[in-house]
């Protein structure tokens, strides 16, 4: 957790003096730690997790000279979508209590490789055509079994074995490369 | 719109924010408010009339330095409170002690003074006014500060709003200054107090749904 706070103030600091590349990693990385955090507490809407990720990022983008320098950066991050989140709640007239500091099991949880999404495109570059195109309709793009079967001309059920073929093969592959 | 497309968005071309950006906006609201209470005194209230004379006494300066105090602990804890994780407990704890020592001493001069005296010690000659004037001398000040406020991000809109008063309360009281001739603390601690409080309150009321973002 202590690195994930001091990678992401370091880009944030980079991105207070107008570095734009860490600016959007800082960005990108922090929307990945958000879902996770409004995902868990929203599984009773689970659509609007999204647009909570969107409007925290946007807190974060026209708010951002609130920052200290001085103090991490995680807290306050998360005290954005915290306001956020009670906001939504408040306007849905749901009444609830949201601890303070309950972010640090996000940091926990979600601990992505710095460069596991480039791991990802190279490891689905290697299976085969028909397999890889199913996992993007799949899995990256959100079409159903069904849909993503005409695309590639087979039935929903061989579509359902081929991809989870290729997800198996595709998990051996990534595990192989982090145990090498 | 996609989140990714929202980051390219956002991410684009990040304007460069100096370091205390907090501080220097707050900053500059006090400049303005302090030169809008000060148009007020001059162009409608008058500067008293013996401000020069006044100028080498003690008791002009304990009342300026009382008001602005007043005014940094809002500042103080504006500074705080514009945070989504800000603390404003030290700042608020300190306009209480200063208050409450302003007003300690106030009193006890008060007390110790001939019955006779008290009563205009206590109400001078001003003190119907002196609660209005400071409020309406404010109000520019407490406007900008909002203003300032709904770009930034409170969590706690009401004390928010209440902090955002004392300050903008503080830097008008201590203008008023230059008009009122009134000179026991015991006038200063109740009637400017009150004046103040009363900016806060409204501040208060106002934060509450101006300060929603």
């Amino acid at each position: 957790m202590t690195d994930t706070e001091a990678a992401l103030k370091a880009l944030m600091l980079l991105g207070l003096d107008g570095d734009a590349p860490a600016y959007r990693l800082l960005l990108s990385q922090l929307g990945g730690r958000l879902r996770v955090y409004f995902e868990r507490r929203m599984r009773d809407a689970p659509g609007d997790v999204e647009d909570l990720v969107q409007e925290t990022l946007m807190a974060v983008h026209t708010r951002r000279a609130t920052y200290d320098r001085a103090q991490p950066f995680t807290p306050w991050a998360f005290a954005l979508a915290r306001y956020k989140l009670i906001d939504h709640w408040r306007r849905r007239k749901v009444r609830a209590t949201l601890p303070i500091d309950d972010y640090v099991e996000v940091l926990a949880a979600y601990t992505p490789e710095p460069g596991s999404a480039m791991d990802l495109d190279r490891a689905l570059e290697t299976l085969p055509e028909r397999q890889r195109n199913l996992v993007r309709d799949v899995k990256i793009e959100g079409l159903s079994l069904a849909q993503a079967g005409d695309r590639a001309g087979v039935s929903q059920g061989a579509a359902k074995v081929a991809l989870h073929r290729a997800l198996k093969s595709l998990g051996e592959r990534m595990r192989g490369r982090a145990d090498g | 719109m996609r989140t990714d497309d929202l980051i390219d968005q956002l991410a684009a071309q990040p304007r460069a924010i100096p370091a205390g950006a907090v501080q220097i906006r707050f900053a500059g609201v006090a400049l303005a408010g302090g030169l809008a209470a000060l148009v007020m005194v001059l162009a409608w209230l008058g500067a008293r009339q013996d401000l020069a004379q006044a100028m080498t006494g003690r008791m002009f300066w304990m009342k300026a330095l009382y008001t602005a105090l007043l005014g940094v602990a809002g500042f103080w804890a504006l500074e705080r409170l514009a945070r989504p994780d800000g603390a404003p407990r030290k700042a608020l704890l300190f306009g209480a002690i200063v208050l409450a020592a302003f007003v300690g001493m106030g009193f006890g001069q008060w007390l110790a003074a001939d019955p006779d005296h008290r009563r205009s010690m206590m109400m001078g000659g001003s003190w119907r006014v002196c609660f209005g004037y400071i409020l309406a001398m404010a109000l520019p000040g407490l406007a900008a500060t909002l203003v300032v406020l709904r770009g930034m991000a409170p969590t706690r809109p009401a004390l928010t709003g209440f902090a955002a008063g004392a300050f903008a309360g503080g830097v008008a009281a201590t203008v008023y200054g230059l008009h009122c001739g009134e000179s026991t603390m015991v006038f200063v601690g109740t009637w400017y107090t009150l004046g103040v409080l009363g900016v806060g309150a409204l501040g208060a009321v106002l934060g509450k749904w101006a300060l929603r973002w």
